[in-house]
């Protein structure tokens, strides 16, 4: 007689990891990495080392402090991942301190203190970069304009004395290099009554939206497309973002082409595409069920648009991510799918 | 109805697309297995209550022969797998989950297999007669549900079903028991097909099978030719596209009604293999003793198909293909999303045994600690229930029955799924399967608690009326005391009235006065 040990079906062993789909999101980043350097230098591996670092820092003093088994949660790499998000959206030539004090809010407050991974209300990454863009609006607003334009470039270590001593070379002042992002032009130019076509014949533009910007979004939203493809993330949240963005912009430009912008222009610049594809898209604080991924990403597209045409911001995704993650419960409420059988009797049919 | 069932194909929502691993097991034909020394049979192999033992230790008994009555329907008899004498009625492990023993006839054959003579019945026989054989023949669905055929088709003759759907559509990968059985007998499975299909007059039959059984769809087409009422339908092979219900939304586009049946929609589902053994019961006089079990997987040597009679020690069918690989680690009764781990290989195989499989090391689940639900909505986007698996076990976590209630777990089919899926390896099937043991303990002692409650203001109430009657008798009582005492005092009051009136009108002669 030979004996077994028993166990629970199913008995195959599972199919995905978080660790696996958290490095998928990794992965799918890097080309909108690399097209942020090739366009705004140096800045980005800096911030994103120093935002990795200060997360994983503050993750295993969480960790430890929370008393949770610290190498099984270090190894979701779900850190890393708040991380580059926020890194990414911050300016390249941000001071050091910026990555950390983000870092800091988005891991020990808007994650741990809500409960750690999977409990959290807020998107974590978008709380540090709200939290960085409400207190130090200078710093924050502090962009670089992208390398083909830029009188200067500047190296590997000039671009370190800069993150890190606040030094810059002395044949450039802070206010050459840093320069409105195409959405800060835009809005100030409407503010001013100006025509976008003449806005638009700044530099700084380019096909669609910012010039540099736009590539930069093609690279993400290449990333994007192979996390479909993979079923890391599913489409709903991406394609009725993008949809709502396009459908309540498009009316606007065909009634006045003169003071709206082409939706296009709306959709590639700003956060809109990394945004649909990787942060709306964050699974603990989204809606689970497709009909609430649905009304979820038209929510975040109808909230930036009204932030950024009446908001005191330039860009609003990083908002319309937050108030979004407010009306999760709501939505999760009203948007059940029926269960099987249970269709017809229900009186909706 | 506006649409005629499997006419058009419908999909139904989430499920997984996995690999088959059928091929490994459909290499040699069925295999027959020598006769066993010893079957154990169990009383209980059948939804239901177990049946009650008709034979005594020591007696003689030929193959065929009922060993044990059917309690009532639903329930099934139970029969002799071979020629032999009953060594035993006693407890022994039998293939159900949590590893339990259930009382079982212990049968040791005498090798000469002699069977009762059979009774074969006409075609053109009565339903209740075709009824009465098939509840004889112990039927019992062997798709799994293992529920008493004669009962449902019984169940069925009295409501309106214009079709008869053959499910041959296998739920699991790996199992393919009825998939071998559609190729090498198909004629068996249409003359039991015809016996129900006249039996309930329904319109049409149709034979579901998966779009990869390309030997199936061929060996259905030549056994059909003649027959304008089948029809042979490919569906897509998507797990679990073999479960009942969601073959139904497959074949129709609608779905059953959650407190009903397909029955309700005109339809009646039969597995391929019970339809088989309702042919050998009706056509042949052959009671239930075997079936076609897949012994499978990569801790098999040679992998296949065998015909085991009812009661052979599984040990004896994995001996049959050339016994475990080293690396085999565990054992199962079914496929590998929902089928029963078993401890041991001494059980036997019961009417609902489809497959064994055996699996090594990496091919099941390493125990890992869960990680927390992280939301992402993949075991939303996989359950065919189209339950809400996640919110499901947050409230089963929290001890909301309420909302577990609310969120229909009932409808929930234990597929796997979700759990398959989930990329926090969270155990859900097994937190699904504790639900439903709580809320049906709960509903227990809801009725319990309901019937408690029922007496205790019965009684209240008794008590309160006796009281209310005492107090009605005693208020009488004294109302009538009160009375009577105030008759007396009205009584007094006259008489001191009437002294005092004497006494101030002075008698006029005391001795008138006495007279
Ligand atoms: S699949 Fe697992 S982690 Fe994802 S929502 Fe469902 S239970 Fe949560
Ligand atoms: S086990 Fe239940 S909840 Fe999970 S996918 Fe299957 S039916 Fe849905």
């Amino acid at each position: 007689m030979t004996r077994f040990a028993i166990g629970g079906a199913p008995h195959m062993p599972p199919q995905k990891t978080i660790t696996g789909v958290m490095l998928q999101v990794l992965y799918a980043l890097i080309p909108g990495i690399i097209a942020h350097w090739w366009f705004f230098g140096w800045g980005i591996l800096f911030q994103l080392g120093l935002a990795v670092a200060a997360a994983l820092l503050f993750e295993w003093l969480m960790l430890r402090a929370r008393k949770q088994p610290v190498g099984l949660f270090m190894r979701d790499c779900s850190a890393p991942v708040t991380a580059v998000l926020f890194a990414l959206c911050i300016p390249p030539l941000a001071p050091w301190w910026i990555a950390v004090v983000g870092m800091l809010f988005a891991i020990v407050i808007a994650k741990h203190l809500y409960g750690g991974l999977g409990h959290n209300l807020f998107n974590p990454a978008m709380i540090g970069y709200v939290v960085v863009l409400i207190s130090f609006p200078r710093e924050m607003t502090a962009w670089l304009p992208p390398q083909e334009i830029a009188e200067q470039v500047l190296s590997f270590s000039q671009t370190a004395n800069a993150i890190f001593l606040a030094q810059i070379p002395d044949t450039l002042s802070w206010d050459a290099i840093s320069q409105a992002t195409p959405l800060d032009t835009i809005k100030t130019g409407i503010e001013q009554n100006r025509m976008v076509a003449e806005v638009r014949q700044a530099p700084i533009f380019g096909d669609f939206g910012g010039l540099g910007w736009e590539w930069i979004a093609n690279w993400y939203a290449l990333g994007g497309l192979w996390l479909l493809y993979r079923r890391v993330i599913s489409w709903d949240v991406p394609v009725s973002m993008l949809a709502t963005e396009i459908a309540l912009t498009l009316p606007a430009y065909l009634i006045d082409s003169g003071t709206n912008p082409v939706p296009l222009q709306h959709v590639f610049s700003g956060a809109v595409v990394i945004g649909a594809f990787f942060i709306a898209t964050d699974p603990v604080t989204g809606c689970a069920s497709p009909r609430g991924k649905l009304v979820f990403g038209a929510g975040v597209a109808v909230i930036t648009l009204v932030i950024r045409r009446w908001g005191g911001y330039p860009d609003g995704v990083a908002f319309g991510v937050l108030l979004m993650n407010m009306a999760v419960p709501l939505i999760d409420r009203y948007t059940r799918p029926r269960a099987y059988g249970y269709a017809k009797q229900d009186g909706h049919p | 109805m506006q649409h005629i069932p499997g006419e058009q194909l419908h999909h139904f929502h989430g499920g997984l697309r996995l690999r088959h691993n059928k091929k490994i097991a459909c290499r040699q034909p069925i295999a027959d297995l020598p006769l066993s020394k010893r079957y154990v049979i169990p009383l209980s192999q059948h939804a239901g209550a177990p049946a009650t033992s008709c034979v005594s230790v020591g007696d003689q008994v030929l193959k065929y022969q009922p060993l044990a009555e059917n309690p009532g329907i639903p329930g099934a008899r139970v029969h002799a797998p071979s020629s032999g004498r009953i060594e035993a009625i006693e407890r022994h492990l039998v293939p159900l989950p949590g590893g339990p023993q259930a009382p079982c006839i212990v049968l040791q054959s005498d090798g000469r297999d002699e069977p009762l003579p059979l009774d074969p019945l006409p075609v053109d026989a009565s339903a209740d007669v075709l009824l009465a054989r098939m509840d004889a023949a112990g039927i019992v669905g062997l798709g799994g549900a293992v529920f008493s055929t004669a009962a449902k088709v019984d169940g069925a003759a009295r409501q309106n079903i214009h079709t008869l759907v053959l499910n041959g559509a296998e739920c699991e990968p790996y199992i393919a028991c009825d998939e071998m059985l559609m190729r090498e007998q198909p004629e068996r499975i249409v003359r039991g097909a015809q016996v129900l299909h006249r039996l309930l007059g329904t319109e049409r039959v149709i034979i579901a099978i998966e779009d990869q059984m390309g030997a199936v769809k061929q060996a259905f087409d030549t056994a059909t030719k003649d027959l304008e009422d089948f029809q042979v339908t490919r569906v897509t092979t998507i797990y679990p596209e073999g479960g009942e219900r969601q073959l139904i939304e497959v074949l129709t586009g609608e779905q059953v009604p959650a407190d009903g049946f397909p029955q309700d929609m005109g339809l009646l589902v039969q597995n391929v293999g019970t339809v088989a053994a309702v042919a050998d019961a009706v056509l042949d006089g052959r009671p239930l003793i075997e079936r076609v079990v897949t012994v499978t997987g990569p801790g098999i040597r040679q992998p296949g198909n065998v015909m085991a009679r009812i009661g052979t020690p599984v040990r004896e069918l994995i001996e049959a293909c050339g016994g475990y690989r080293e690396d085999a680690r565990r054992l199962i009764m079914g496929g590998p999303l929902m089928g029963v781990a078993l401890a041991s290989d001494q059980v036997p195989v019961s009417k609902a045994f489809n497959c064994a499989l055996v699996l090594r090391e990496k091919d099941i689940r390493a125990p890992q600690p869960a990680m927390p639900c992280i939301n992402c909505g993949e075991c939303v986007r996989v359950c065919p229930a189209q339950l809400l698996p996640q919110e499901l076990y947050w409230y089963i976590r929290s001890d909301q029955y309420d909302e577990v209630e609310a969120l229909n777990l009932s409808a929930c089919i234990e597929c796997g799924c979700c759990d398959f899926i989930c990329p926090s390896h969270i155990p859900l099937v097994d937190y699904y399967r504790y639900a439903k043991d709580e809320l049906r303990q709960r509903a227990e002692d809801r009725t319990r608690a309901e019937l408690a409650k029922a007496r205790f203001d019965a009684r209240t109430e008794r008590l309160a009326r006796i009281k209310a009657e005492r107090k009605a008798a005693r208020e009488k009582k004294k109302k009538a005391l009160a009375q009577a005492r105030d008759k007396q005092a009205r009584i007094a009051a006259a008489v001191e009235r009437s002294k005092a009136r004497r006494e101030q009108t002075p008698p006029d002669d005391t001795g008138s006065d006495r007279t």
